[in-house]
C-alpha cells in the first residue's frame, strides 16, 4: 500500500470534548490514498518545541471530498500545537501507515467495537467500512465521565452504542468489561478494540475466555512510523520484537504475550 | 551544475549524502517518499553475527531538539541479511554499506568476513561506538588500544573500504581516530550517539528501559561539528560527518569542517524525504557560490 507525504490544509479544527479536538485535513486534489480502518498518520506538529512527528489514528476518511480527520487528545506540546492549528494552515502528514483491522478478510457479521477514551478514534472509520459491507456493528465505549465521550452522533450512524463511565455520569458505572452487554457472550463473533492498554488487556482476557477472536490497536511511542528506527517494538509470541508502526498497530491478541 | 562526486577509500560516491545506520532501515522503507537511488550511499541497520532481539520497550524518548534511543542493535543476524535482505538491496541502485557490530573481536571479524564475500557491498562501517549494548559496542571505541585491536583484526578479514564509526563519549576523539587510522581504517565516521538519559519526574522512573541511551538530533550538532573539525585535522583518511544534520546548510557546515561525506540520521524520522532535499541543496549552494566541485568546500573553513 503506497504511503504519501503531503502538506495538507487544515479544513476544520474543533473542540469535541473536554480535552479533545477533531482535526480535519484537506487533500485539495492530491491523490487520496486507500486507507484501511485502524491505520494511522504521522503528523508534524506545528511547534518549534517538538522534533518528532506524532502518530495519530485516522478517525475518518472521505475520499469524495478529499478529507481525512483525527481525534486528538491534548496530552503534551505536540498534541497541543496540533489542536491549535488554524484553518488554512498546513500540516505535513505521512500516511497511511501500519496495518488496520482485519474486517476485509474476517467476514464477521456481529462485531463488537470496544473503545476507551480517545481510543474510540479508529472505530468510526471501522464502523463506516463495516456498514459499507452491510454489517452493523455494536459499539461499547468506556470513559472517565460523560464529558469524555465524544462523537456519539457520528458513531450512531453505523451501530448501537453502549457506554460505561468510571463515575457513572453516563451509561453503566464501571469498566467496559463489566458492561451487562457482555453477559451474553454469544452475541458477538469478533471484537475490535482500541484504548488504554489496561482496558485492552481486560478485553483480550475476556475474549480469550469466551473464545471470541479479538484484535487490539496498540499505541507505542514512535519515531519514524515506517519500521526503520525500531523504537516502537512489542514482544510477540511468533516473531519476538516487532514494530508496532509496521507490523501493527493492530494485532490479533494471540500474537501478543499479554495472556501467556 | 557542480560535481558532487566524493571518494571514501576506494569507494567513489555520486554525492556526499548517505543515510545513517539504524535510521533508514534497508532503504526500501523510504522508497515511497523519495528516489532512494539518488543517495550517495545507504548505510543499513547494524548487523551482528547472530540475531539480536534488542532492548525491551520503551526504547525512545524525545528530548529538546533531540531524541534518545536504546534499540540495542536489534537485527536478524548476518546470515539472514545475506540470504534475504542483500538481494533486495541490490535492486536499489546506489551503493549499500553494511554497519557491522559485535560483542567480541571474533564476532566482528567473522561478520566482516561474511560481508566480504558479497560483491555488491563495497564497504562496511564498523560500529565500535554503540552505547546501547552491554558488552562490546562502545567499549571498543572508548580506548585507542582496543579500538586499534578490533580494527586491525577486521582489516585482515575485510578487503574493501573499511569505515570505522567513532564514539563521542571519549575525552579526546582524535586519539581514537589516529589509532584506527594506524590500524588500517580507510575512513572514520563520526559521531555516533552521545550517552544521555531521560527521567519521568511524575513516575520517578527512567523513560528508557535501559535507563541510559544514545542521544541524537539537532541538539548534538555543535558537538559533532567540533569533533569532525578536530578529527579531520588529525588524520589523513577521509572523514564522514554526522550528528544532527537536518538540511543542506547543516551538511555544508560539516563539509567545511573537513568531512568528505555526511550521513543523515534522526532527520529521516522527521522528514522521510530530507536526504534528497539535502542533495539538491548542496548542489544549489555550490552553484550559488561558483564552486565546480564539492571537493572545493571540503575542509574549506576560513579561520583567519
Amino acid at each position: 500500500m503506497k504511503k504519501y507525504q503531503y502538506d495538507l490544509r487544515v479544513a476544520d479544527n474543533v473542540k469535541v470534548g473536554t480535552n479533545t479536538v477533531l482535526l480535519t485535513l484537506s487533500f485539495d486534489g492530491k491523490t487520496f490514498p486507500d486507507i484501511v480502518a485502524g491505520q494511522f498518520a504521522e503528523l508534524q506538529a506545528p511547534s518549534d518545541k517538538v522534533l518528532l512527528r506524532r502518530p495519530i489514528s485516522i478517525h475518518d476518511a472521505d475520499p469524495d471530498n478529499g478529507l481525512v480527520s483525527f481525534l486528538i487528545q491534548i496530552v503534551g506540546e505536540g498534541s497541543r500545537s496540533l489542536a491549535q492549528a488554524a484553518i488554512g494552515q498546513t500540516v505535513n502528514a505521512v500516511l497511511p501507515l501500519g496495518n488496520g483491522f482485519s474486517y476485509l478478510t474476517a467476514h464477521s457479521v456481529r462485531p463488537l467495537l470496544i473503545g476507551g477514551g480517545v481510543g474510540v478514534a479508529p472505530l468510526l472509520l471501522l464502523g463506516r467500512r463495516l456498514s459499507e459491507y452491510g454489517v452493523r456493528p455494536t459499539f461499547l465505549f468506556g470513559a472517565r465521565n460523560a464529558g469524555a465521550l465524544v462523537r456519539l452522533d457520528e458513531f450512531s450512524r453505523y451501530g448501537n452504542i453502549f457506554v460505561t463511565t468510571e463515575d457513572g455520569s453516563a451509561g453503566e458505572k464501571g469498566f467496559v468489561t463489566g458492561h451487562s452487554l457482555l453477559l451474553d457472550s454469544e452475541c458477538f463473533d469478533r471484537i475490535y478494540s482500541c484504548g488504554p492498554t489496561p482496558m485492552m488487556k481486560a478485553v483480550a482476557k475476556w475474549a480469550m475466555e469466551h473464545e471470541t477472536p479479538c484484535e487490539v490497536s496498540l499505541e507505542h511511542k514512535m519515531a519514524c512510523g515506517i519500521g526503520a528506527c525500531l523504537c516502537c517494538v512489542e514482544d510477540t509470541a511468533d516473531e519476538g520484537n516487532v514494530c508496532v508502526c509496521k507490523d501493527g498497530p493492530v494485532f490479533p491478541i494471540e500474537r501478543l504475550k499479554w495472556l501467556h | 551544475m557542480a560535481s558532487l562526486k566524493t571518494r571514501i577509500g576506494s569507494l567513489e560516491l555520486e554525492n556526499p549524502v548517505m543515510t545513517a545506520s539504524g535510521t533508514f532501515g534497508y532503504g526500501t522503507e523510504y522508497a515511497d517518499f523519495m528516489d532512494i537511488s539518488r543517495l550517495g550511499a545507504i548505510i543499513v541497520k547494524g548487523t551482528t553475527l547472530h540475531r539480536r532481539e534488542g532492548n525491551p520497550y520503551p526504547r525512545m524518548a524525545e528530548t529538546p531538539q533531540g531524541m534518545l534511543n536504546a534499540v540495542g542493535l536489534q537485527n536478524k543476524g548476518v546470515d539472514y541479511f545475506v540470504d534475504h535482505i542483500y538481494p533486495e538491496t541490490q535492486k536499489i541502485g546506489c551503493p549499500i554499506i553494511v554497519n557491522v557490530s559485535g560483542s567480541c573481536i571474533d564476532d566482528y571479524v567473522e561478520t566482516a568476513g561474511i560481508i566480504n564475500t558479497l560483491d555488491g557491498i563495497p564497504a562496511i562501517e564498523l560500529n565500535i561506538s554503540c552505547p546501547n549494548v552491554r558488552q562490546g559496542g562502545m567499549a571498543f571505541g572508548v580506548n585507542p588500544e582496543s579500538a586499534a585491536q578490533v580494527v586491525s583484526a577486521v582489516r585482515k578479514a575485510y578487503d574493501r573500504t573499511l569505515i570505522v564509526k567513532l564514539s563521542p563519549n571519549v575525552t579526546d576523539i582524535t586519539q581514537i581516530a589516529k589509532a584506527v587510522e594506524g590500524a588500517g581504517a580507510d575512513s572514520v565516521s563520526l559521531i555516533n550517539t552521545m550517552l544521555g538519559m531521560a527521567i519521568n519526574a511524575e513516575t520517578r522512573r527512567p523513560v528508557l528501559s535501559t535507563i541510559t541511551g544514545g542521544m541524537s538530533g539537532p541538539a548534538v550538532k555543535p558537538v559533532a561539528l567540533r569533533m569532525v573539525w578536530q578529527v579531520a585535522k588529525a588524520v589523513s583518511i577521509p572523514v564522514i560527518g554526522l550528528g544532527g544534520i537536518c538540511c543542506a546548510t547543516d551538511a555544508i557546515e560539516f563539509l567545511l569542517a573537513g568531512a568528505s561525506a555526511i550521513e543523515i540520521g534522526t532527520a529521516n524520522f522527521i522528514d522521510p524525504s530530507v536526504s534528497e532535499k539535502v542533495i539538491d541543496g548542496i548542489n544549489e549552494y555550490l552553484d550559488r557560490h561558483g564552486f565546480e566541485s564539492v571537493q572545493d568546500i571540503v575542509g574549506g573553513l576560513i579561520t583567519d
